[in-house]
């Protein structure tokens, strides 16, 4: 088992060099540059002088090779570059909104394997009743209503039901709080994003989890264990449940990474200064040092959930062995 | 109990000895399944009885019944489609189709045993031997998982397996189909119950590895005093395992009786049909086979008459307008056909 992690882990690393290779190539490929865009971004004349001086200066006139290598030696020696539009050490940039996105993306998997794995069981035990029906409305709902709308809401709520009970509004902290100083209060500033990104994506797995479920509780192990005589929780807890969460897993764990960052949408509702944010912003402003590096963080966080999903099939399924 | 289950005088196959009050009774069951074809009477009122101790076979081809009329006992038809019409089922004095869920919970696994066909597929793939043996004792006996523990090991053993301790660790993809079996039987034995249902236990197995199967539940039911039903369609089986035998055709028994007159001198023209059709080793070699003519009939379609008729070279006239019903012929042996005693002097003949 170990050696089939170290296997794999090693196995990333042309992943990760493909990656760099065709974001870099891409980002190249987009016209303009940030020094057009700095000097000129909002319509006024850039002198060429300037601009060209202003790319020697950041690099972006030497030959590509020399970028690229620039790129790639800077692992070598753990260093991530500046960013081209604050300047700032990019280690920096990303490590300020990481542990932020890490802790949504986490607590947003938590709602939604708390929503989907419980509704999901029990939408597929009452299949076809009312209970079943109001189950999949609901998880149909998570997927038609839009993140944003719904962080909208769930800040209006917060508002209006804290005016209407304590006579004083309330809303989560606008300022980032961070859990090691006041774990209360980050939590009362997280968890409503993580509860309207939680909900979209329970949705997905709930309906998964239902129908592997109903699946899985045909088969005739679960009528073996009817005719053991067990209790009806054991027989879906242990018997059927354990089977039916592989496809489940897939879908919780990829989504986890996508999460990581894309959350763009609902770090703007609730003004989060998360990855998703900072994805955006270099992109439009052809910071092209911070995307390379943000895109290969984005990557590595495929490579290891997937590595983890993996390792979760194996402890799940015995029949899976790597070797 | 004795005086409640008196009802079993009138059965016809019982035979004298009605002083002994049968482990299961099984009287006009009735099972239907509802499909968008329309209604399967899969089990048409068939009753049977299972003394303690006795090993009695249900025999017949695909869709005939068996398997359904088995899991009905323990209330194991998924409803829907299926479900139990009518009848009784009487086990050690209680009617198990009276019973509600959790009752009848407490009779499956403890009681009453259970073998399935497939073992590549009864067993969760997901869990231990070990897990899957300790928690029917855990369950029903509450026992605690060190004795469950050792009590597993003493079924493993018991069924033939070995390295017992190893076993219990392994998952049952590690085990082989025949390996495989002796764990489901290891189960089914594991709270001492009165009774196992075999649902086709060795179909799924190689030829060699199936005589070891069928000896080796001989061999336990004998020693442990447990009754066996065993579902099959192979008379080969029946004739070296079963003490009583009941023949099945669309969803009823139509021969019924001790497995040698049974074997020797079949009184329903489908049992004569089933032995012409398998090889025999108390044949003379070079023996043609005869198969049986046409196709089990379509059982949502079921008219008045006899279900066999056309497939039956005995037919007569009144077979298309009147069903038979299971008459005595013999000693503790019944038929469900018109021209009965005709077959008795053919097979003298």
């Amino acid at each position: 088992m170990y050696k089939y992690i170290i296997t794999r882990l090693l196995l990333a690393i042309p992943t990760l060099l493909g990656a760099a290779v065709l974001v870099f190539l891409l980002l190249r490929a987009v016209p303009g540059d940030i020094c057009e865009i700095r000097l000129g971004g909002s319509g006024l004349y850039a002198d060429p002088a300037e601009v060209k001086l202003c790319q020697d200066k950041i690099g972006l006139n030497d030959p590509l090779y020399v970028q690229f290598g620039d790129f790639i030696t800077g692992y070598l020696t753990f260093d991530l570059g500046e960013s081209m539009w604050t300047g700032r050490p990019i280690g920096y940039e990303i490590g300020l909104r990481f542990q932020l996105s890490l802790q949504v993306a986490i607590m947003a998997t938590l709602v939604a394997v708390l929503i989907a794995i419980p509704l999901g069981t029990i939408s597929a035990i009452k299949q076809n009743t009312w209970i079943d029906y109001c189950v999949r409305t609901f998880s149909i709902a998570g997927i038609a209503i839009p993140s944003f709308w719904l962080g909208i809401m769930i800040i209006l709520g917060l508002l209006l039901t804290t005016q209407a009970w304590f006579g004083e509004p309330w809303m989560p902290p606008i300022e980032y709080v961070s859990p090691f100083e006041d774990p209360l209060g980050n939590f009362a500033q997280l968890i409503w994003p993580a509860v309207a990104t939680g909900y979209r994506y329970s949705a997905v797995a709930t309906r998964m989890t239902r129908s592997a479920l109903l699946e899985v509780l045909r088969e005739d192990y679960v009528r073996t264990a009817r005719a053991k005589g067990l209790l009806e929780k054991i027989i879906i807890n242990r018997h059927a449940l354990k089977n039916a969460m592989l496809p489940v897993v897939t879908i919780i764990t990829l989504e986890f990474a996508f999460l990581m960052g894309g959350l763009v949408v609902t770090e703007q509702v609730f003004n989060l200064n998360g990855l998703g944010r900072l994805f955006v912003e270099s992109v439009l402003n052809h910071d092209f040092t911070l995307t390379q590096q943000l895109v290969m963080l984005v990557v590595l966080i495929f490579v290891l959930t997937n590595l983890f999903t993996d390792v979760l099939y194996a402890w799940l399924d015995p029949r899976i062995r790597y070797s | 109990m004795g005086a409640k289950t008196s009802a079993a005088i009138n059965d016809p196959f019982l035979g004298g000895d009605i002083s002994l009050a049968s482990l299961l009774e099984i009287a006009d069951l009735q099972v239907q399944f509802f499909t968008s074809e329309g209604i399967v009477r899969a089990v048409d009122g068939i009753s049977y009885t299972v003394d303690a101790g006795e090993t009695v076979a249900i025999v017949g081809e695909s869709g005939s019944g068996k398997s359904v009329s088995a899991l009905s006992i323990l209330r194991l038809i998924p409803d829907p489609p299926g479900r139990i019409m009518g009848g009784k089922i009487i086990f050690d004095g209680q009617d198990l189709l009276g019973l509600d869920e959790e009752g009848i919970r407490k009779v499956r696994g403890r009681d009453i045993g259970m073998v399935f066909q497939e073992p590549m597929t009864s067993l969760n793939p997901v869990l231990s031997i070990g897990r899957q043996l300790t928690e029917t004792l855990e369950q029903h006996l509450g026992t605690n998982r060190e004795d469950s523990q050792t009590r597993a090991v003493e079924l493993l053993g018991l069924v033939g397996i070995s390295e017992p301790q190893r076993r219990l660790r392994q998952y049952p993809h590690h085990l082989s189909g025949g390996m495989r079996q002796r764990v489901m039987i290891a189960m089914s034995l594991a709270c001492n119950p009165k009774l196992i249902i075999a649902d086709e236990p060795t179909t799924a197995l190689d030829v060699t590895i199936q005589a070891q199967i069928l000896e080796l539940m001989k061999d336990l039911t004998r020693r442990l005093g447990v009754a066996l039903i065993i579902i099959t369609h192979n008379l080969g089986v029946v004739a070296r395992y079963a003490d009583r035998v009941n023949v099945m055709y669309a969803g009823r028994i139509v021969e019924s009786g001790v497995s040698a007159d049974i074997y020797h001198r079949p009184r329903h023209p489908y049992t004569r049909g089933l032995l012409k059709s398998v090889p025999r080793l108390d044949q003379p070699r070079g023996e043609r086979l005869i198969p049986i003519v046409g196709h089990p009939p379509d059982m949502t379609q079921l008219g008045a008459g006899c279900a066999f008729l056309p497939r039956c070279p005995y037919a007569v006239d009144r077979c298309q307008h009147e069903r038979p019903d299971l008459e005595l012929v013999d000693d503790g042996h019944s038929s469900a056909c018109w021209q009965r005693d005709e077959l008795d002097k053919g097979a003298a003949a």
